[in-house]
């Protein structure tokens, strides 16, 4: 995804979604804005994010639908971390830096597939793959305003029609 | 809105801003007096509705001002199974802002049947239980429960039937939509001959006392509502109160104690005011109305100790707190061949009444309940619960998920519990909340019985699913209860003062001018769905406190 497509996803926040966040973490908002205007990510580095976003592509693969990386969940998950799951930071920087002692010190992002896939097994009960799995499925199912489920990807593949507003019948068993 | 002083001494103080203390403010300052609503709560969206949010993550982590709901991290609270284990962090919250749970609640609305007024005499009492008569007839209460009905706005089907209380008018909406769970259900039900109906819920259907009805949006249980179709006391009663001119809701308001004076009368309210940096103040008042919630009531009256109540305000009999009924449920869920997108439309669904009525013989345990459609998970807890049976990540659970999603109906059960008096709501002896008061302490086992139930109600989920033609079926396991907004039995009525804490008119049988009034004062827990009774005493209540504070006197 070009800068410029985050810094659109970072401005083009309902105004619920705007006031939601700048309300509650005015200054990493800012700083975000700052740091995608710059071409980074926010609280993620380059590598991590590298990283972060091969997990996510395995917890959420792409298969004949879209996966974690067409609904762009990092960036669901890089901003995440500096607001609602600032408390998460922590499991991800520990997280992180352990990763390279289960792959025999190479970079995750750069491993085959099923090596991914076999590492991620040996951390499956880890607080810091439960983590990257809850915010890589809210990066899939949240309302894409919050930087995932680009073009509504997640929604579309789960049947999920946002409108909130519905007549019955609703499903295939209770039309007349 | 008009304010009050706190220095002025006002007819009436209200503790909470629910079910019950919204009927109360309506009720007192239609009639002409001067009343101040307290609620530790935030305003949330009161009287700009269409500003509630609907989006599922916010929902999950909402800033300070928008939360709904208290936060056990602030609102802290321990738990324990017995009085021999020792109390852990515990997650029990309730309704918190003003209009209380009713802001977010399902609004299942049934009344009580008659016999669960006299369950004591009618069936026996258990040993082991507090089960008892109420000190009110269903006879007593009925114009109530058709008055706050017609008042709050609830749509429910007009049927006949003994598994539906007697009413003297009908519901003033039409039901909600069956929707295709309830439709299944109904096929089902033709099969084993059971009895459906849609919900009774405080959800409008159509225009109702300025209020447009529901759409259906499904972002409902857990949620504020939009349109204002979702009943609460928020959009249907407090605007009421306040209009009046003589009443005052005062949020952020957290009353730490009821005080009272040398003889025993209380006198006021004492309460942290938020905006004044927890600065604490004193509220005068002639009588006080407290209706804070099954928990937090019988907590904030063994906070209020003094001299002369020496374990808690209106506590002599020792009850203050004890028979805490928390609400047990459990049921199956099951997938079909085709969507039911049960997303769209009200949380709850269709009901079966077939097993509301008591029937020991029969079933070999005491009690009964309502089987009810729940609707589906959102996106988001649907993706973190996951599909049934497969894993929980990569291609096969994306598989899975996908496959699942739209397709499964889940079945919740409303159920009885026996009020035991070893389930306890009180202090903890070492953790405090965030503003320095000792935590409630939450006690509770459910009696072997409602193990019982809880079976009976999963394996007849299960039977009903599969009836209905599900493809594949799986069960709850039966999971005791720990808390949540059904709290009822803690601050029992009765006639006798050395056996119950309010007398029949809700007045605290040691402190003349004190009314206790909300789940709380329940005997017997019903079928847990509280809300429409706690409504329906609150107007009785009510009704009676108006008459008597007219001729100057409320402690008759």
């Amino acid at each position: 995804m070009s800068d410029s497509r985050r810094n659109f996803l970072l401005k083009s926040f309902s105004a619920t979604s705007a006031a939601w966040l700048a309300a509650n973490w005015p200054a990493e908002v800012a700083a975000a804005e700052k740091a995608q205007g710059m071409g980074n990510f926010t609280y993620l580095t380059r590598e991590q994010a590298a990283d972060v976003d091969a997990m996510a592509a395995q917890i959420y693969p792409t298969t004949d639908t879209p996966g974690a990386r067409e609904a762009q969940v990092i960036y669901f998950i890089d901003l995440a971390l500096v607001t609602f799951a600032q408390d998460k930071q922590d499991i991800y920087a520990k997280g992180l830096a352990d990763l390279p002692s289960h792959t025999g010190g190479k970079a995750f992002a750069t491993l085959s597939s099923d090596q991914q896939i076999a590492v991620l097994t040996s951390i499956e009960k880890t607080p810091f793959f439960k983590a990257v799995r809850d915010h890589t499925i809210m990066g899939m199912f949240a309302s894409p305003q919050h930087g995932g489920n680009y073009k509504k990807v997640g929604w579309t593949q789960i049947g999920y029609d946002d409108s909130l507003n519905f007549r019955a019948p609703f499903g295939a068993y209770d039309k007349a | 809105m008009k304010k009050f002083k706190p220095s002025e001494e006002v007819d009436f103080v209200v503790i909470g801003s629910g079910a019950a203390g919204g009927v109360m403010a309506k009720q007192l300052a239609v009639a002409g007096f001067s009343v101040v609503v307290m609620e530790q709560g935030a305003w949330g969206a009161y009287g700009h509705e269409q500003d509630y949010n609907k989006d599922e993550l916010i929902n999950r982590f909402p800033s300070e001002e928008d939360m709904l709901l208290s936060d056990p991290k602030t609102q802290r609270n321990t738990f324990r199974r017995n009085a021999n284990e020792k109390a852990v962090a515990g997650s029990h919250n309730y309704g918190c802002v003003v209009g209380g749970g009713t802001v977010t609640y399902g609004a299942s609305s049934w009344r009580h049947l008659p016999w669960e007024f006299d369950e004591g005499s009618r069936f026996g009492t258990i040993q082991g239980t507090g089960v008892a008569d109420w000190p009110v007839s269903y006879a007593e209460i009925e114009p109530y429960y058709t008055q706050a009905e017609w008042e709050i706005g609830i749509s429910g089907p007009n049927l006949k039937t003994p598994l539906i209380a007697p009413m003297s008018k009908p519901y003033p909406c039409k039901p909600l939509p069956l929707k295709s769970s309830g439709a299944l259900i109904q096929k089902a039900a033709e099969k084993l001959n059971l009895t459906v109906t849609p919900n009774v819920a405080a959800i409008i259907t159509e225009p109702y006392n300025g209020r447009s009805g529901c759409i259906n949006c499904g972002a409902c249980s857990g949620y504020g509502c939009q349109t204002k179709a979702r009943s609460s006391s928020a959009v249907a009663l407090l605007p009421i109160a306040v209009a009046t001119g003589n009443c005052e809701i005062r949020v952020h308001s957290y009353v730490r104690e009821i005080n009272v004076d040398a003889s025993g009368r209380a006198t006021g309210v004492t309460y942290f005011d938020k905006a004044n940096n927890n600065q604490e103040v004193f509220q005068k008042a002639k009588c006080v109305v407290l209706s804070a919630n099954g928990t937090e009531t019988p907590r904030l009256l063994l906070l209020s100790k003094s001299n002369r109540f020496q374990q808690g305000l209106a506590n002599s009999s020792g009850l203050v707190g004890k028979y805490l009924m928390t609400g047990n449920g459990g049921g199956a869920s099951g997938l079909f061949s085709d969507p039911l997108n049960e997303y769209k439309g009200a949380v709850t669904g269709a009901a079966v009444l077939s097993y509301v009525p008591n029937d020991t013989k029969g079933r070999g345990w005491y009690g009964g309940g309502r089987m009810t459609a729940r609707g589906q998970m959102s996106p988001i807890q649907y993706g973190l619960a996951g599909p049934h049976g497969a894993p929980s990540w990569g291609a096969g659970y994306k598989k899975a998920l996908i496959e699942q999603a739209n397709r499964r109906l889940t079945m919740v059960n409303f159920i009885s519990q026996l009020p035991v008096e070893t389930n306890t709501v009180d202090l903890d002896p070492e953790m405090k909340d965030a503003w320095g008061l000792p935590a409630m302490r939450i006690t509770t086992t459910s009696h072997e019985n409602d193990f019982k139930a809880m079976q009976f109600f999963i394996d007849k989920s299960a039977e009903i699913l599969k009836a209905a033609g599900a493809t594949q079926v799986w069960t709850d396991q039966v999971n005791d209860s720990k808390g949540g907004a059904h709290a009822r039995g803690t601050a029992r009525m009765g006639n006798d003062p050395k056996s119950s804490v309010v007398n029949k008119y809700h007045r605290a049988h040691d402190v003349p001018n004190l009314f206790v009034v909300d789940g709380s004062s329940f005997v017997t827990g019903g079928r847990n769905h509280p809300t429409m009774t706690i409504s329906a005493l609150a107007y009785r209540c009510a009704d009676h406190l108006v008459k008597a504070a007219k001729t100057g006197n409320v402690t008759i």
